[in-house]
């Protein structure tokens, strides 16, 4: 038999041997419903009193009346519960903090950066006069700030806020953490240094030299500690199924990173199919679980109604695990390395399907008749749109994986359009709306011009779809033009020009909306503005601020 | 403490077969690929021209991975048969590239061959190829009244220098050409298994299944 349907029947067997597996370890009662799991994010009573720290006390109120449901009790929340949950949010605060100002920082950075590499591909000219603006290292420069910079700060901060509050225990060890952090972002800032100054080490997604990568490593140990510590010595019973996917995404990307950066072992095609392995799962083990155990937090938390199917949400996370960590190599189709390991790749980029529909119809059931609230609380809007992109860019992915459709978009900017759609449209999109949502408990501090929400988010969502659109189609043509081999190689240049315009279009627009955000974030830390902190806490709790801060 | 081991023992197992699958397998599938007996390892000016080609991104914009013809007309653009893994045991690391913005590099020295057109095409590729997007890279040129003794300037095209000034490649850039000069990919090879045979099997690529014979 051809050795290509084998190989493919024998991922097959194996993705369904392995999927069965798992369910059934993990749930003898997969088809019971688990309200009880659902809830865990809830303190008792809580459910149905709406939840969004970004909103003014008049916003909290249209909020809670348009999401109020025949049935909620009028009672408050358990005291002992919220206290306890202050405690938690206190004890992050300051590592959260400086986290979410790392990412702010390199938002603002590595977006210029991108904008710029835009820019000179349709003004090739620009900016020539010195080695460190070459397009090829400005463009690795904004790869290295938005991914480990912006992506990573913000989801470790999100990741570090979330586990005390879903544990009900105060974090341990935060030290350990801002130390992680600090190393990290030294990594992050010498890596950037290093390619503007031409070190790299020249693999895609893994530029930064394995010297500097060390740090990387070195931070990302510190800070796993802690969080396992406080996930061991937790006083929730059951763990949410956030706390399932950043537990594991925290773990993936670190293994992840040092086998890639592993100095001397990778050599040749081997290497290009690790690079890919590795390029693929930055994405699929670390942005995507951590962004999606955000989505499954924040979402309900808003409109205080737990996500519908508890066991749906566990069966994503494990046919994610299974499945996204083998689909790299489809980057490789058509490429000189073993046919069965593409065709593996292709097949797990299909089943990819699964969690990403087990994920979307928990959502689409949670707020089915609920996409109203959306218009009340902007943070809700970040989240329902980063939770759209996440089917769309995820199907397109799939679907982009296979040898058909590859025959058109591999090497063109179609697979850029993609990137950005999944990177930016979801998990930035999600960060976002998380950012949002935790820092006025972080600072205790409302954010002092509500109404930038709205901008920020109405330009980077335009944003996303003019640079997502118009490049995706200036890829088709230029992928098209490629194919045919009549037409001269200069044609699928040419083709893209409008269309790499329109993406410095968008891109402008998404820049724009980064200095919205950037700028109220510095306006709220350095406290302009009235101050209105009140609202920002728990409402129902008038001594929430006394418990929070001691006053 | 059951969910935390679940966890902790689910997410290893779930990335180490995805560690065996896409990183082990190729290790050992490709760990004892011999080097085609036409290609030479690079020399010393080639190699450094090489870390200039990592430093400055070029990957980025060029593939190197001409593929079959049952996939693209990668080889009727002259860009070469479809590649194997003998190709790349000198290339460390590998820069089989995800772009072509543009084209292919693989066999960009049998397609160039003049080091004049490499050299004036870096400075100025616009000069060269009317509606490129290539960015130019004065930065590794100098320009200068006259060239000294032992430099040599370039023959660029009219207009295309500052008046009255000569254009002189810096080392780095001369060492770039080097490496440019040096891909090529034009020794035959044996398919590496009946699969891909099928799509190196075409008239313009070199014939497949012959001995392979130095060149």
């Amino acid at each position: 038999m051809d050795s290509a349907i084998l190989s493919l029947l024998g991922a097959f067997l194996l993705s369904i041997i392995g999927l069965f597996g798992f369910i059934w370890s993990l749930r003898k009662g997969l088809l019971v419903e688990n309200p009880k799991a659902a809830s865990a994010i809830f303190a008792s009573g809580e459910i149905g009193h709406i939840d969004d720290p970004a909103l003014g006390h008049a916003g909290q109120k249209r909020l809670q009346a348009a999401a109020a449901e025949p049935g909620d009790s009028a009672h408050p929340p358990d005291a002992r519960e919220i206290a306890d949950r202050v405690a938690a949010d206190r004890s992050s605060a300051f590592p959260v903090f400086m986290f979410i100002a790392f990412a702010c920082m390199w938002l603002l950075f590595g977006g210029i950066a991108g904008l710029t590499a835009s820019l000179k591909l349709h003004w090739p000219d620009w900016l020539v006069s010195e080695a460190w603006m070459t397009f090829g290292r400005i463009r690795t420069v904004h790869l290295t700030a938005v991914l480990y910079g912006w992506i990573t700060n913000a989801e470790l901060g999100v990741i570090i806020w979330l586990m005390p509050r879903l544990l009900r225990t105060p974090l341990i060890g935060p030290m350990w953490i801002m130390l992680g952090g600090a190393l990290v972002n030294v990594a992050i800032a010498s890596g950037i240094g290093a390619i503007g100054a031409g070190w790299t080490d020249g693999m895609e997604y893994l530029e930064m030299p394995w010297q500097i990568g060390i740090f990387f490593a070195a931070g990302m140990v510190c800070i796993i500690g802690p969080v396992l510590y406080t996930l061991v010595n937790r006083k929730a019973e059951s763990l949410y199924v956030t706390t399932w996917y950043h537990t594991a995404g925290l773990l993936w990307i670190t293994l992840l990173f040092i086998v890639g950066k592993m100095p001397g072992v990778h050599f040749g095609v081997q290497q290009a199919a690790m690079n890919w392995w590795y390029g693929h799962n930055v994405l699929g083990l670390w942005f995507t679980p951590v962004a999606v155990g955000a989505i499954y937090y924040f979402l309900p938390k808003i409109i205080a109604r737990p996500i519908r199917s508890y066991n749906l949400s566990i069966l994503g996370f494990w046919t994610l695990a299974f499945f996204y960590a083998q689909v790299g190599g489809h980057h490789l189709v058509g490429g000189p390395v073993p046919g069965w390991l593409v065709t593996l790749s292709i097949v797990q980029s299909m089943m990819m399907i699964i969690p990403v529909l087990a994920f979307s119809i928990n959502m689409g059931l949670t707020m089915k008749g609920r996409m109203r609230l959306g218009a009340y609380s902007p943070t809700l809007r970040f989240m329902m749109f980063g939770g759209l992109m996440y089917l769309l860019s995820s199907l397109q992915g799939s679907f982009e994986a296979l040898r058909s459709v590859q025959a058109v978009t591999h090497f063109t900017h179609f697979t850029v359009a993609h990137a950005h759609l999944g990177a930016y449209g979801f998990v930035t999109m999600v960060l976002f709306g998380a950012i949002y949502f935790m820092m006025p408990r972080i600072l205790n501090w409302e954010w002092p011009f509500p109404r930038l929400i709205s901008w920020h988010f109405w330009l980077a969502a335009v944003g996303i779809l003019i640079y997502f659109v118009g490049l995706s189609y200036g890829g088709w043509l230029q992928g098209l033009a490629m194919l045919d081999a009549s037409r001269p190689f200069m044609d699928s240049v040419a083709v893209t020009i409008p269309w790499l315009q329109w993406r410095s279009v968008g891109g402008a627009l998404m820049v724009a909306s980064h200095l919205v955000f950037v700028g109220h974030f510095l306006a709220m830390a350095l406290r302009f503005g009235p101050d209105r902190a009140g609202a920002a806490l728990f409402s129902t709790q008038p001594k929430a601020r006394e418990l929070a801060h001691g006053e | 403490m059951e969910n935390e081991v679940k966890l902790a023992a689910g997410t290893m197992v779930t990335f180490a077969i995805a560690v065996s699958a896409l990183v082990i397998l190729p290790y050992i599938q490709v760990r004892d690929v011999k080097p085609p007996e036409g290609l030479k390892p690079y020399t010393s000016a080639e190699l450094r021209g090489r870390s200039v080609y990592i430093a400055n991104g070029c990957v980025y914009c060029h593939s190197q991975q001409p593929r079959s013809e049952s996939f693209a007309p990668d080889a009727k653009r002259g860009w070469g048969r479809a590649s194997v893994p003998g190709d790349y045991v000198y290339d460390k690391p590998h820069l089989l590239g995800s772009m072509r913005t543009g084209p292919d590099l693989m066999n960009i020295g049998v397609r160039q061959p003049s080091k004049d057109w490499h050299l004036g095409h870096l400075y100025q590729p616009r000069a060269y190829v009317p509606g490129s997007i290539m960015p130019s890279y004065p930065y590794l040129f100098e320009v200068k009244d006259k060239a000294e003794p032992g430099e040599e300037a370039l023959n660029l095209p009219p207009g295309t220098a500052p008046a009255g000034k000569v254009v002189v490649a810096r080392p780095e850039m001369l060492d770039l050409v080097q490496y440019l000069l040096s891909l090529k990919r034009e020794y035959p090879v044996l398919p590496p298994e009946p699969h891909e045979a099928a799509g190196a099997r075409t008239p313009s690529a070199p014939p497949a299944g012959k001995p392979a014979s130095a060149s």
